[in-house]
């Protein structure tokens, strides 16, 4: 192994960098001669457009221009497109409305862009936006996901309030494991609605080049390929070759910054309307209303098991909520990265499960960290414990008895998926021995002394990343493919540079896949520079999300590898005068077998680039490969998280007292950094669990708007955490990696519930829908838990 | 508009503000010191904590024309020269950051903890960081680096 190779917690190369306020963010961006953007947003959930009237605002001062929904309309630009067709249970399209890059007629979601100041400064457009005369007529809105579906609701869309009425499994056979069933385990539950809040809001700018035709659009991307082809092909209509996107550094995305936004669309636009570039950055309480939101879904599910506690069934009914528009990858959250995933870490043989997607007067909901998994695992991690309740079972035995052997893989799921490897046996030892579960008892005792309430909770998960395999994804629905391409640039004198399709926001990309290109080349950490985020550099990409980058992208980087050694062995068959087939490369040293004759992985690159002795007849010169990598399937990342939370009943306040996380992530490239994604992970999960909640009055109006109505986790509600691994290999890709970005989020809010309804079981609880907040649990405690609880 | 004349990071500098300009609008826009940055709109994220005389401001919540007179030090006036100061060296050490968006913020406030307090506990740590948020890292490789950082500034002295 290299010494800062595969394995090695190598310190971030992008650190410095960070640490000295060099970070390169979209706001940080001013293009000389800019102009300002200012959006001008519903502030009701639902109504007509009556007039707008933008003389005066046009008038005032440092205006540049005002723009509305009709200006774009004029200039034929596309509504924003939805990447991904989910089809009805009898098989016709979903309902995909049409999404106006600015209102048209109508507003559907506070914070809706229904107009556009541009000005000099920030200031003077925010002014000048003031000078606006709208005339709104409001419509009656409709809120709540079960709402949506009643008769006589108020339709967000002409076509209703039903955007598909998706299912998956096998009903007659889940229906008859039921009539068999010992015990049925029945659960509803809620699936709070968050917001992802990557701590740098969105923000765009946009430039036009007179001279060369070319477009620029700077914007805080997780995919700068995907917003090219989507904003060039559906809705500015800018061939790709002159439309340039650039992610730059992006401070957190979460999934929220995956979609292509009006913002985006709209500076672009503008820029050769006004003939200067336009910037565009979130005020925080814009981020609130504007950047698709996450999770939001009702559930009723019921377990069927048989006397010795054996899952024979599950159905899972299902309501997600779209909100007013669909965004880029909105449909396939609850259907194909949330169903799938329903058989869990278990052999429950029989799966059928129905899902409604609705339309709401809300911001849209996509893809927000685990993305469908999470609400996948908390039904099931939260079912199961109930099933032990109902069977008087306890916990860890029901689970081990259910989980798929060890020696089963691959394993095919009753929900489509086949698992290709996984121990989970192996990761519940793992976090059970961390956080001392076998003392737990004596801890809660201990903590009852003091009149504080203990409880325990276990989630063991698994998830499917490495997003995707674009033939399946295509039958699936996708519009894209989702393979991940690599770039592998050596230099003359031996430096190499890779250009990789995804995007780092925070996932340490610069250090992670140099560590790669250092193990297999043999050269070091700082000859070796990371470049993404821009698509004039990047040959093409699918970007990151879905614990991509490694699985796949990483995967595209070794298939780049693979080919610069296959030549760089040519060539240094042909300085050593021997066949090819006798060449070795071990350590950045090309050898022949059997002798001492050698040349450095420096004196190839320069051949290549000088190839004064070079065999040019069969060989270009150069050393410079692409590889494009489509996985094979997807991989599955698992594991087991084990909540202790104490609970105080005077207040109701629930604390984290310790949490250990045993995940398989696949092979670990740096641990380092592994483990920060697990910690970042997990503060998501424990604060969907117990402090996050996106909430709406039954208007439509935001009331969770700001971080003083929003509940972030803050270090003082968080503990430290206990994270290790044990892994076993992904099958199908060279690394054996399976990815780590999304376990933490996905693995831990049933690990928390579990184990506040473990502490509160004296009071007959079984089951709280999150955020378990201080209120609620002072309502169980207090004797109101009708209010709260079951 | 008002001329206001401070010091940042050891050099004078004057700009001209209004009255409604916000001491990061004059650090970002006017200085073009984007080291420092905008999370909120209401005060709660710490991203753009800087410090003024000393002390640690979020300096989207101070007026510029307050600032007039003082002595500002940014996330850019931290290293000297390409050497990190302690608590950045901490903080690459302990892997506590990942997209970097709130770690100006997390450094500069986490610099007058350990100003405060040479030795602090992860108590002290986490309840002294209650006014900046972070989405990244879950916030455990940020205590374990304020405490190492605090223990490399005192160990410098």
């Amino acid at each position: 192994m290299a010494i800062d190779g595969i394995g090695a917690a190598v310190r971030r190369k992008e650190d410095y960098r960070f640490l000295t306020g060099q970070g390169n963010y979209t706001d940080d961006i001013s293009r000389p001669n800019q102009v300002h953007a200012y959006f001008v947003r519903a502030q009701t959930a639902h109504a007509k457009i009556v007039r707008i009237d933008t003389a005066k605002a046009k008038a005032a001062e440092g205006v540049v221009a005002v723009f509305t929904g009709p200006d774009m309309a004029a200039d034929a630009i596309g509504g924003l497109p939805c990447g991904w067709l989910v089809k009805n249970k009898d098989g016709s399209p979903m309902q995909e409305p049409a999404h106006p890059v600015l209102a048209l007629e109508r507003v559907r979601h506070v914070g809706d862009p229904i107009a556009v100041v541009v000005a000099e400064t920030l200031s003077q457009a925010k002014d000048a936006a003031e000078l606006l005369d709208i005339e709104l007529a409001d419509l009656p809105a409709v809120v709540g996901l079960v709402d949506a579906l009643k008769p006589g609701a108020p339709a967000v869309h002409a076509g209703g309030n039903l955007c598909f009425d998706w299912h998956i499994g096998d009903a007659d056979q889940v229906a008859a494991a039921f009539k068999n069933a010992y015990k049925v385990a029945k659960i509803d539950l809620v699936n709070n609605r968050l917001i992802a809040n990557p701590m740098e809001p969105r923000a765009a700018v946009g430039e036009y080049d007179r001279a060369t035709g070319e477009y620029t659009l700077f914007t805080t991307s997780q995919n700068p390929h995907v917003i090219r082809l989507l904003m060039g092909a559906f809705v500015l209509h800018i061939p790709e070759s002159r439309l340039r996107v650039v992610a730059p550094d992006v401070g957190g995305g979460f999934g929220s910054k995956i979609y292509h936004y009006a913002e985006e669309a709209f500076v672009t636009w503008a820029a050769p309307k006004v003939g200067r570039p336009v910037k565009w950055t979130a005020e925080r309480g814009e981020s609130f209303m504007s950047d698709a939101q996450g999770r939001d879904h009702v559930t009723h599910a019921e377990l069927a098991l048989d006397k010795n506690g054996k899952f024979l069934a599950l159905k899972v009914n299902t309501i997600a909520n779209m909100g007013a528009y669909l965004s880029t990858f909105a449909p396939a959250i609850p259907t194909y990265l949330y169903a799938t995933l329903l058989a869990g870490v278990y052999t429950t043989p029989a799966i059928y499960a129905e899902v409604k997607a609705v339309f709401t007067n809300t911001v849209p909901v996509d893809a927000y960290r685990g993305a469908g998994r999470p609400e996948a695992a908390f039904l099931i991690e939260r079912i199961v414990d109930i099933a032990a309740a109902e069977m008087g079972m306890d916990r860890v035995e029901i689970r081990k008895r259910n989980f798929i052997p060890t020696n089963a893989f691959p394993y095919q799921t009753p929900v489509a998926l086949q698992y290709d490897s996984g121990d989970y046996f192996a990761t519940l030892e793992g976090a059970m021995k961390a956080i001392d579960y076998a003392g737990f008892e004596a801890r809660r005792a201990a903590a009852k002394k003091h009149g504080k309430l203990r409880g325990i909770g276990i989630s063991t998960y698994v998830e499917a990343c490495g997003i995707a395999p674009s033939n399946i994804a295509g039958a699936l629905g996708a519009r894209a493919g989702l393979y991940e391409c690599a770039n592998v640039r050596v230099h003359p004198t031996g430096s190499v540079t890779l250009f990789t399709g995804c995007h780092s926001h925070g996932q340490g990309h610069e250090t992670t896949y140099a560590q790669l290109i250092a193990e297999r080349l043999g050269i070091g950490l700082d000859q070796i520079e990371v470049s993404h985020g821009d698509t004039n550099k990047i040959p093409f990409g699918m970007g990151t999300y879905g614990s991509r980058s490694l699985a796949v992208g990483g995967t595209a980087v070794v298939k780049a590898l693979d080919k610069i050694v296959d030549k760089a062995k040519k060539i240094a068959a042909h300085l050593l005068e021997a066949a090819e087939a006798d060449i070795e490369f071990k350590d950045g040293k090309f050898t022949v077998a059997g002798t001492d004759k050698s040349k450095s992985f420096g004196e190839i690159a320069l051949t290549a680039y000088v190839p004064h002795n070079y065999p040019l007849e069969t060989l270009e010169p150069g050393l410079d490969e692409t590889a494009f990598y489509d996985p094979k399937n997807f991989t599955f990342p698992g594991g087991a998280h084990i909540c202790e939370v104490e609970i105080d009943p005077q207040t109701g306040v629930v604390k984290v007292v310790d949490f250990a996380a045993c995940d398989d992530v696949g092979r670990v490239v740096n641990p380092m950094i592994v483990e920060g994604q697990v910690h970042g992970g997990l503060a998501q999960g424990i604060g969907q669990a117990l402090m996050e909640e996106c909430v709406y009055d039954d208007k439509g109006q935001l009331r969770s708007g700001s971080f003083m109505d929003y509940t972030m986790p803050r270090a003082d509600d968080l503990p430290s955490f206990k994270v290790s691994t044990a892994i076993t290999l992904c099958t199908h890709n060279p690394l054996g990696v399976k990815g780590v970005g999304e376990v933490g989020a996905i693995g831990s809010p049933p690990a928390v519930i579990n184990a506040v309804v473990d502490a509160l079981k004296d009071y007959g609880v079984r089951h709280i829908d999150m955020p378990a907040t201080p209120q609620k649990i002072w309502a169980i405690v207090n004797g109101g838990h009708r209010m709260a609880a079951e | 508009m008002a001329k206001i004349s401070l010091t940042v990071n050891g050099k004078k500098v004057s700009a001209e503000v209004e009255g409604r300009t916000l001491l990061v609008q004059v650090l970002r826009e006017k200085l073009g010191m984007t080291g420092t940055h905008v999370g909120c709109d209401t005060s709660q994220c710490g991203a753009c904590v800087v410090h003024v005389d000393g002390k640690s401001v979020k300096s989207c919540t101070m007026l510029a024309a307050q600032a007039d007179g003082t002595s500002v030090t940014t996330i850019e006036g931290l290293a000297n020269g390409n050497e990190l100061h302690p608590m950045q060296a901490a903080f690459k050490e302990h892997h506590g950051l990942q997209c970097g968006f709130c770690t100006p913020g997390m450094v500069m406030s986490a610099i007058e903890l350990a100003k405060r307090n040479s030795n602090p506990s992860e108590h002290d740590v986490r309840e002294w960081l209650e006014g900046n948020i972070c989405r990244c890292t879950g916030y455990h490789n940020i205590v374990k680096a304020v405490q190492a950082g605090a223990q490399a500034m005192a160990a410098a002295k």
